[in-house]
């Protein structure tokens, strides 16, 4: 079925709030999320409101706290003493593998003999309410010794402490290019980590069943994660554990294998009390517990010409990976497959350093270590343009990827041709849309005049590859259900945390039955319906799971299809299903009369269906191959404002222009975008985690931890969409939509640092000179704005402030 | 002890709910005994806004709407109120539609966030609702019976929204249901069935006075008496801050002092040479009085937490607890307010300044709790001297900076509020409050003298920065570092002194005046943004 255009996507202000009717189409219209009614009641429940079951009990946990340390002992004998506590959960009691089946095997499922992060979780209290199992784990006392604790990037470099191994990658000879480069530049800057703040925190319920079997509702990206976690810690076989998810109060990847803990923890209580256990963190626990985005640090050299043009690079990405490795190491890989962004970036060599902390074990977040690596070139490429006094958009223009092969450059440094690059006509629309040059020059005749303010534009790229790089991970199930009255239910391995994936899914399956939408029902993701569902993350849960559902429906539609050409006497490929009707030369039925027809004809009304990408294959010893199937594309364009005396900083205007393909969902995915830009604008300006000396994560609840309100939104917020399909095959011609665009947010950081650049003193003024007065290719510094861009950090990049 | 039943009207019921304790948090009462899950907690700490829910009261004849946390609430302090959660909007008969549109069982609250595609995960969802329903009734319905208009502004609609974090959606779907709600067919609440319905209880409720655990005493000679016959149980107000003793440090109460329901303490009242604010009065009102008198004040009490910590907090409370970061105690201080506290021994009054003698340590007695607090007005605008004709080097200059990573509902890194008058170029008046900066609010005594008397200059300015930044010791903290804070006081100080050059003579007490300084373009379109945290906010206006 070809998918509808989309005139209304193409500018936002335009776009209809829902579809003006229910005929048609479902795919390519702004439905509501399939969700959105009951939401806004109150009525759609997540797992904390899900009815309990009579006799359950509360579990919370003990945390360390200390950073590092011997454990000696645990004295719960204070919390046992209060009434309503049931007992504690320890080590002792798990009648599996006391460790996680993680690939690397480093993450017990109570701390050992040794804590290794303040917040590592020690046991559990159960007791008959959560306030009183909270109440009574802050009375147990924990007998730990210390030990020195490395809290830092720095104290990990310096002591080569490691999750994982270092990686690099090479392309060609990054130090001859380097030494043969007419200009070069070198600086070092951190980002920090990021809170998920999912509004929803942690919880899982575990319920025992009959005959050794569980049931386990987590809020959970991964069920079929959460169901192996649980089986292998109570020393079962995975068959006799389901999970299962209807919604998620938000993921943003930190649900992806960090739901695991929660629900292990849950289950272990559950089969030593013989009741059910609801476990869930309180804010404050969810903060100090769970991992975070990876902060980084970066050591780069840069080789270029006169015009800006990259020969070579030498790049060093540290990784504070906490004190497991998780996700780390695909975490990491992804910021070295995303450090080029959207450039041929010529001879290079990318070092990752996976550093070992004592802190929490950071995991996925949203663009999984693609913000990290895309930020590195952002910024050096913004340091270039500084160094040479040229404008930003030009150098990056300079830099991109040829789309024409001849060129030779569009291989990127791991082997993979960028066959899809739109970005020198997508930048070009923006640039005009966005009044690019018009608006520079009067910032510039602003800043000029100014005393106090200074503001910044920046316009940067975005190129974010889809697909999980592990390649086995990129395969998806789905069943599809026609019942007799022609209602349609749909189940699929996704699962739902507001991204609008349900929506998407029933679209699709809709559309391949000729149905209206409202006859498409989905379900909650459980174990026991499609097995071994891969994580819903990657932005692939609509790739993926759409495809699978939409080959569950065209079994069930073939089949139906084979019955009307035998009735009506017609070939099936001459029948026709839309707007709940079937059409065949013959004759019209409606959907409903025809299944009836099917059911007593006893034809199966139901299939399921898989997908697995094509194309796709990658060598994790070399880090080369084709990991992505495709690349998605998008620019922003953000004006800014920073005020030199404080540092304080507004986003004044941001222009977006994104590529999701032919949309699925315009309303959905407009949503993905500017929730998208909001986030990463958040990572980058207010979201700072503090660690106290003694490794204590000091922001750790709303009041300290500052994710952007509706107050920080722009007020002009523009944001159109890319009018192109896909240009390989997927769903419906769309493009993933979940992570690409919070890297759109880089274009804050490198309109803040212009902003501040633009002031008298700051830390990089002198870069602006020019190349004739400038003999000393080392002469220009590099401006140094660590991120989050928070006042301070600002008014230090400003050379306000003395070093700490 | 006993609990006194705890009645409330919800859905056209009287609610009676026997034995509740004295701590328990309106969310628990709503998630766990009464099964209503639509309210969610999303921090229990009243940052997040998922708990949101809306309260009505009679208050001076007529019925007040407030969002506010219930995740922080105690929940015998809704007693004699009316309460809606969010799966109240479809279901309370209260609700009437103006037109008789079968098809629309939403309320346009919800309806508008629908069609605006204003919830992605949802979890967050309920408390938007809900404060946009709180939005509603005092903009909208009220609108409806004559005051003020249909018609939601941005503005309004990010300050009805200050409170309520969304991690999906980057916000602008649902600001756009604020103003989309007002087109939608209107609903009202049966105020008059509503005001019958608490009258009920309000007579009922006289019939229950007596010793309880949860008390909250309707007159100040009974609070005073409870007060001194019990100096151990806990005082509340709006229970933002000992709320989170609750859900945070798992503290129990056994005994619970509530003095919000004592008229006197609920009052603004206007005098010729001061305002005199009763500690019970919301931080909302209290500031929207301070903001009547000094309507630079706006923004400043619009960035304090968000609007249903606003809405639940009172000013007493605020200056009772004594955070050092606590932002009113620092403007007050520059106000030259005066507290007054009371007991059954009788009132006295002290300056703010003098009333912390530690870290969250005060004057108040066992006994004694803090009644009001006397904020000095200014002499009449009309007996100024128009400052520009008669003065050409005199002016009145009144400013609270606040410096926070975000700009709502955040916590000041640095707070600094100053009051200068200049005559004839002399600084003839100066008071300086600053927070963040020390163990308590501080006034900055050694800054004021260091430029009492001084020439109005730049010199006069710098040296005064280097008194300041010379008189309190800042610590690191997550805030932000000792070194910035540092900085940032002295650069506050500049920042108010180029806002006096821009304003000149054109700042009285009172009233917005400012100028555009010539130096600067007239027109700044891509400036305008209500919220700049800028210096010269006002010249992008």
């Amino acid at each position: 079925m070809k998918p509808a255009t989309l005139p209304a996507a193409a500018s936002a202000t335009s776009m209809p709030a829902s579809p003006a009717s229910s005929t048609g189409p479902a795919l390519g219209q702004p439905w509501p999320h399939e969700s959105a009614r009951a939401q806004v009641c109150g009525a759609a429940p997540y797992v904390d409101d899900l009815p309990e079951t009579k006799g359950t009990l509360y579990a919370a946990p003990i945390v360390s706290p200390c950073a590092h340390g011997l454990l000696r002992g645990i004295d719960a004998a204070p919390a046992l003493a209060l009434p309503g506590v049931h007992g504690v959960v320890l080590a002792a009691d798990v009648p599996g593998d006391l460790w996680l089946p993680t690939p690397a095997r480093d993450e017990p499922i109570f701390a050992l003999e040794r804590v290794h992060y303040l917040g590592q979780v020690l046991g559990l209290v159960v007791a008959d309410s959560p306030a009183l199992a909270r109440r009574a784990a802050r009375a147990v006392q924990a007998d730990i010794a210390p030990l020195p604790a490395i809290l830092t990037l720095e104290q990990a470099l310096q002591a080569q402490s490691y999750v994982l191994p270092p990686v690099t990658l090479r392309r060609g000879d990054a130090a001859a290019a380097l030494a043969a480069a007419a200009r070069r530049l070198c600086g070092r800057f951190e980002v920090g980590g990021q809170e998920h703040f999912y509004l929803e925190g942690q919880i899982a319920y575990a319920l025992p069943l009959e005959q050794g079997q569980w049931l386990v509702h987590s809020s959970t990206q991964h069920p079929a994660e959460v169901q192996h976690w649980v089986a292998h810690a109570l020393g079962l076989a995975q068959h006799a554990v389901r999970v299962e998810c209807r919604r998620m109060g938000g993921g943003f990847g930190g649900k992806e294998t960090q739901a695991g803990q929660i629900a292990v923890w849950a289950a272990l209580a559950a089969h030593k009390f013989g009741r059910p256990v609801k476990l869930r963190l309180a804010r404050r626990e969810d903060f100090l517990i769970t991992g975070k985005r990876h902060p980084f640090a970066y050591d780069y050299e840069v080789g270029f010409d006169d015009t800006g043009r990259i020969s070579g690079l030498r790049l060093q990405m540290a990784v504070n990976c906490g004190f497991s490795a998780d996700l780390s190491g695909p975490v990491a890989d992804r910021a070295v497959f995303h450090c080029d962004n959207a450039y041929y970036l010529g001879d290079v060599e990318i070092t990752s350093l996976r550093c070992k902390t004592h802190t929490q074990s950071h995991t996925a977040f949203r663009g999984f270590g693609g913000p990290q690596g895309m930020i590195a070139i952002e910024t050096i490429l913004g340091d270039i343009a500084r160094a040479l006094g040229h404008d930003a958009l030009d150098v990056r223009r300079r830099n991109l990827y040829d789309p024409d092969p001849a060129a030779g450059r569009c291989t990127t440094p791991y082997q993979m041709a960028v066959e899809d690059n739109i970005l020198p006509q997508l930048l070009s629309k923006l640039e005009l849309s966005a009044n690019y040059r018009r608006r520079q020059e009067a910032i510039l005749a602003w800043n000029r005049m100014q005393p106090v303010l200074r503001r910044g534009l920046a316009l940067t790229p975005v190129k974010f590859g889809i697909s999980f790089t592990a390649t086995q991970f990129n395969q998806a199930g789905a069943l599809v259900h026609v019942y007799t009255d022609g209602s349609v239910q749909v189940n699929h391995g996704g699962t739902e945390m507001g991204q609008g994936l349900h929506t998407k899914v029933a679209q699709v399956v809709a559309d391949e039955l000729g149905v209206p939408l409202a006859q498409v029902q989905v379900t909650a993701s459980d174990t026991a319906k499609v097995p071994n569902a891969s994580a819903t993350a990657a932005s692939s849960g609509t790739d993926l799971n759409g495809r699978a559902a939409q080959d569950a429906a065209r079994q069930v539609r073939a089949r139906l299809a084979a019955l009307v050409a035998q009735l009506d006497g017609c070939h099936p490929e001459q029948v026709r299903f839309a707007d709940g009707q079937v059409h065949s030369p013959a004759q019209q039925r409606s959907f409903a009369a025809l299944v009836q027809l099917a059911y007593a004809q006893r034809v199966q009304l139901w299939s399921d269906g898989f997908y697995r990408t094509p194309k796709i294959h990658y060598d994790k010893h070399t880090l080369t191959g084709r990991p992505f199937y495709y690349f998605a594309y998008g620019a922003a364009c953000t004006e800014v404002a920073i005020d030199t005396l404080t540092g304080e900083s507004r986003v004044l205007r941001v222009d977006i222009l994104h590529d999701v393909g032919h949309s699925i969902n315009p309303a959905i995915d407009r949503g993905q975008i500017e929730g998208g830009f909001v986030q990463g604008m958040g990572w980058l300006t207010t979201e700072q985690l503090v660690w106290n000396d003694a490794g204590a994560l000091s922001t750790c609840a709303p009041s300290t931890y500052k994710i952007p309100a509706a107050g920080d939104v722009p007020a002009q917020f523009h944001v159109d969409l890319w009018p192109e399909p896909n240009r390989e095959d997927n769903v419906g011609g769309s493009k993933a939509v979940g992570e690409p665009p919070f890297m759109l947010a880089l274009s804050v950081y490198e309109a803040l640092r212009n902003a501040i650049a633009a002031a008298p003193g700051a830390a990089g003024e002198q870069s602006t000179v020019g190349a004739a007065t400038n003999p000393n290719p080392f002469a220009a510094q590099p401006l140094r704005l660590d991120a989050p861009a928070t006042p301070e950090h600002i008014l230090r990049a400003l050379g306000a402030l003395a070093p700490d | 002890m006993h609990t006194r039943p705890l009645r409330f009207v919800r859905r056209a019921q009287l609610v009676t709910l026997p034995h509740v304790p004295p701590d328990r948090t309106l969310l628990d009462l709503l998630r766990e005994d009464l099964g209503q899950t639509g309210t969610k907690e999303g921090c229990g700490e009243g940052d997040c806004g998922a708990c949101t829910v809306v309260l009505a009261e009679r208050h001076e004849g007529r019925l007040r709407y407030r969002a506010v946390n219930s995740c922080i609430r105690l929940a015998h302090s809704i007693d004699g109120m009316a309460l809606w959660t969010v799966e109240d909007l479809t279901r309370d008969p209260l609700l009437r539609r103006q037109c008789a549109d079968a098809a629309a069982d939403l309320h346009p609250v919800q309806q508008a966030m629908l069609e605006c595609h204003g919830s992605q995960c949802g979890f967050c969802t309920p408390g938007f609702v809900m404060s946009l329903f709180g939005l509603y009734q005092n903009q909208i319905a009220a609108g409806a019976a004559g005051r003020g208009g249909p018609e939601v502004t941005a503005e309004q609609a990010l300050e009805a929204l200050s409170g309520n974090l969304c991690r999906c959606t980057g916000y602008r779907p649902i600001v756009q249901a604020a103003q989309r709600m007002g087109a939608l067919p209107a609903v009202a609440v049966d105020e008059a069935e509503l005001l019958r319905l608490l009258e009920l209880l309000a007579q009922d409720g006289k019939a229950l006075e007596g010793d309880f655990a949860y008390e909250a005493p309707r007159s100040l000679p009974a609070l005073l008496a409870a007060r001194a016959a019990r100096p151990e149980a806990q005082v509340v107000a709006g229970c933002t801050d000992v709320g989170l003793w609750v859900t945070q440090q798992q503290r129990r109460f056994a005994q619970v002092l509530d003095v919000t329901r004592v008229p006197e303490l609920r009052r603004i009242d206007w005098h010729a040479d001061h305002i005199a604010i009763g500690a019970a009065v919301k931080l909302a009102e209290a500031f929207g009085a301070l903001a009547q008198q000094w309507p630079q004040l706006h923004d400043f009490g619009a960035r304090f937490a968000g609007l249903p910590v606003r809405n639940a907090g009172t000013l007493g409370g605020n200056v009772a607890n004594g955070s050092p970061i606590g932002d009113s105690m620092p403007l007050l201080i520059a106000l030259g307010a005066q507290l007054v506290l009371a007991s059954t021994r009788g009132e006295r009054t002290l300056a703010l300044e003098d009333f912390y003698t530690g870290y969250r340590r005060t004057q108040l007695a066992p006994d004694e709790l803090l009644v009001r607090i006397l904020v000095p007005r200014p002499p009449s605008p009309s007996a100024a001297p128009d400052a520009l004709d008669a003065a050409p080097h005199s002016l009145q200059l009144l400013r609270a900076y606040k410096v926070s990573k975000r700009w709502e509902d955040d916590i000041s890194a640095v707070c600094l509020a100053l009051q200068v008058e200049v005559v004839a170029g002399v600084v003839q008046h100066v008071r300086i409050g600053a927070g963040g900066v020390a163990a308590t609010p501080a006034r900055a005594r050694q800054t004021e003298a260091a430029l009492l008397g001084q020439p109005w200059t730049q010199a006069s300015i710098h040296a005064a920065a280097r008194a300041l930044q010379a008189e309190f010791t800042p610590l690191s903290d997550l805030r932000a570092s000792s070194a910035y804070r540092r900085a940032v006081l002295g650069r506050l100080l500049q920042r108010f002194w180029l806002e006096s050059q821009a304003a000149g003579a054109h700042e009285d007490q009172g009233q917005n005046g400012l100028q555009h300084p010539p130096h600067l373009p007239q027109q700044l379109p891509s400036l305008e943004h209500h919220h700049l945290p800028l210096l010269l906010q006002e010249v992008a206006r």
